[in-house]
């Protein structure tokens, strides 16, 4: 196709199919942008223009009082903690139970794939979880943040087809040099599994990341807050009070306007994000893929 | 190939048949058994950790649905309080309230539906015929974007895009139009959830199709070209016959989760201004839950939408098997 003329015709499509697609990207940009502009604005040219394509003054004074609002850091910590943890306990677990279920041969294999599966069309609810995780003594501690959602039957089968997917001679060869399960797991199996283990860790990280309704109702200590919470506090619920008394507790400016401010909250957010994405998001779309490719 | 575990099993034991021949006497034959079994006791083991998992967070919660039959008391537990059978049930179904969040759930998944649905499809079609691959991949990464983030900061966003002094209400002033807070108004406020949801989810939804697209033979694109087929001809009578199966099967899989309609979006973006069109079964569950403490009943509710869809998802994916063959399934 890239050796045909394009008719005149075509052409015009072609300006208007890129000016579209442009048009497209440019509605998809804009509403960070203008977070990024009201963020770096004085003060005052805040309230001045709705539109702020580019602020009338330059500050980055916002961003130097944000910065010493301690709780976001608080909840910068709380969130890598818990990433972190969410991701090694999830990949570790997930993958040691993929593997007895990648040997057709086990019995009961097909009872606890169906088990597995149900978990997957139907779970008890709000209320029950909540009182689930209240009665086992999690309340208000991280473990109520990162053990409900260590496991999902989704990456379960994901990884269990991967591990299918191994050459049974590898097992086999080991098998006769003596080796047991274990030391095929951990010396042969998971080496080999690299990719998709490293997806489903990038799904995880994503979704304890932004993982905020968890840390709402599990968690009440305002030091084990995620930044998450930390943020809605500000951002939806408006709440721009504690900062300034905050600020205003260590002597610095405490008038600010609510929208600046949420903005320069809301690129503290942003920005963590955008710097991990371009590298993560090759791995993202092959994950689609293979999640999409079943058997 | 998913869970047809039969002849892979016939072929393992014919295998072990040949590698190791049966010799005279009984004890070759018990020593491989044995080996056989402490092998899958190994095996077996490395389960428990995760059935453990799955049992007391995933299957304990289920028994807890215990609640939505009985009159619970925090104090009396699950077992100590009164049975109260399908009490609460009735409550619902006589509840006004239950009917106006029933409806909005049902609304804003159509909403959503009808132009959700199709504007990943359009767009990855528009961009198929883009020959730039810097600006393809350009367009594409930057489409993605809205997905990764979390709907408070999406919502924090939003609150700040259409708030009295944002750019929409600039732009409708600029336009001689009043401003309006349609983040507070009943007319408003679920167009603004459709919208903003398209704008979260067009550009990954549309991968799924890339992926179709690119897997359609080129030849039928060159024989199409022969015969003097335009753009417009191409996409018409090539590309969406080759897409319907894939469009189908997704729109089956999503008719599965129309009764979920968004509750991290709606949570952080309504009020109780909006509460008539906006409350949906998930955030009436919630209010009713856990701030208002009426346990039971809002148990009662929860158990009521996840029995609905689970009869929707095991439907749903037998249609899709039916129509489109094993592969397209859940399993």
């Amino acid at each position: 196709m890239g050796t045909m003329r394009k008719t005149a015709g075509e052409k015009t499509f072609d300006v208007f199919l890129y000016m579209l697609l442009a048009a497209i990207t440019i509605v998809t940009i804009y509403p960070f942008w203008n977070q990024v502009a009201l963020s770096i604005s004085d003060d005052t040219s805040a309230y001045a223009t709705g539109m702020l394509l580019f602020p009338k003054q330059v500050s980055l004074e916002s961003y130097e009082l944000v910065f010493q609002y301690r709780p976001i850091w608080i909840g910068y910590g709380n969130t890598i903690l818990r990433t972190a943890l969410g991701v090694s306990l999830s990949v570790f677990f997930t993958s040691l139970t993929a593997y007895p279920l990648s040997k057709r041969g086990l019995p009961g294999n097909k009872l606890f794939t169906s088990l597995i599966l149900f978990t997957m069309l139907f779970n008890g609810g709000l209320i029950p979880n909540y009182f689930l995780i209240k009665n086992l003594g999690l309340y208000d501690t991280i473990w109520a943040l990162v053990i409900p959602g260590m496991i999902g039957g989704f990456n379960v089968f994901v990884i269990r087809n991967f591990f299918r997917s191994i050459p049974e001679s590898l097992e086999e060869s080991a098998k006769i040099d003596g080796a047991g399960h274990l030391f095929i797991f951990r010396k042969i199996v998971i080496p080999l599994s690299k990719p998709v283990l490293a997806t489903v860790a990038l799904w995880v990280a994503v979704y304890h990341w932004n993982a905020w309704f968890d840390s709402l109702i599990y968690i009440s200590d305002a030091n084990k807050q995620v930044l998450q919470i930390v943020l809605r506090k500000i951002i939806v619920e408006n709440n721009v009070e504690d900062i300034n008394t905050i600020l205003y507790k260590i002597g610095q400016k405490s008038d600010f306007s609510g929208r600046q401010l949420q903005a320069t909250v809301i690129m503290f957010s942003l920005i963590p994000m955008l710097i991990v994405y371009p590298f993560v998001q090759k791995y993202f779309e092959k994950g689609i893929m293979l999640g999409a490719v079943k058997g | 190939m998913t869970g047809r575990g039969n002849p892979a099993e016939k072929e393992e034991g014919e295998y072990m048949e040949r590698t190791m021949p049966r010799l005279r006497g009984s004890a070759k034959i018990s020593s491989r058994r044995r080996r056989k079994r402490s092998e899958y006791r190994i095996l077996l083991l490395m389960l428990v950790p995760g059935l453990l998992y799955f049992l007391v967070f995933h299957y304990l919660p289920i028994y807890g649905v215990a609640i939505a039959f009985k009159d619970f008391k925090i104090t009396q537990g699950i077992l100590g309080s009164e049975w109260a059978g399908f009490d609460y049930f009735r409550q619902a179904f006589e509840d006004e309230r239950f009917y106006v969040v029933l409806r909005n759930t049902l609304l804003i998944s159509l909403y959503k539906l009808a132009f959700g649905f199709p504007a990943p499809i359009l767009f990855a079609l528009l961009l198929n015929e883009v020959t730039r691959a810097r600006f393809k991949k350009f367009v594409q990464t930057v489409s993605y974007m809205p997905y990764f983030i979390s709907w408070v900061v999406l919502g924090g966003i939003v609150i700040s895009f259409f708030s009295m002094d944002g750019p929409v209400n600039w732009a409708l002033k600029l336009l001689g139009q009043e401003p309006v807070l349609m983040l507070g108004d009943d007319r408003y406020f679920r167009g603004v959830l459709v919208v903003t949801d398209v704008f979260q989810s067009f550009g990954w939804g549309s991968i799924i199709y890339f992926a179709a697209i690119s897997g359609i033979d080129h030849q039928l694109y060159e024989a199409a070209v022969i015969d003097g087929a335009g753009r417009l001809k191409r996409a018409v009578y090539i590309t969406i016959p080759m897409l319907a199966p894939v469009i189908v099967i997704m729109l089956i899989l999503r008719m599965s989760h129309i009764l979920d309609a968004g509750f991290d979006q709606i949570f952080n973006l309504y009020n109780p201004n909006v509460y008539d069109v906006a409350d949906i079964i998930d955030t009436y569950v919630y209010r009713k839950g856990l701030t208002e403490m009426q346990y039971s009943y809002s148990t009662a509710i929860g158990l009521f939408k996840s029995a609905v869809a689970l009869v929707l998802v095991v439907a749903t994916n037998y249609i899709a098997k039916w129509m489109g063959g094993k592969d397209h399934t859940l399993w």
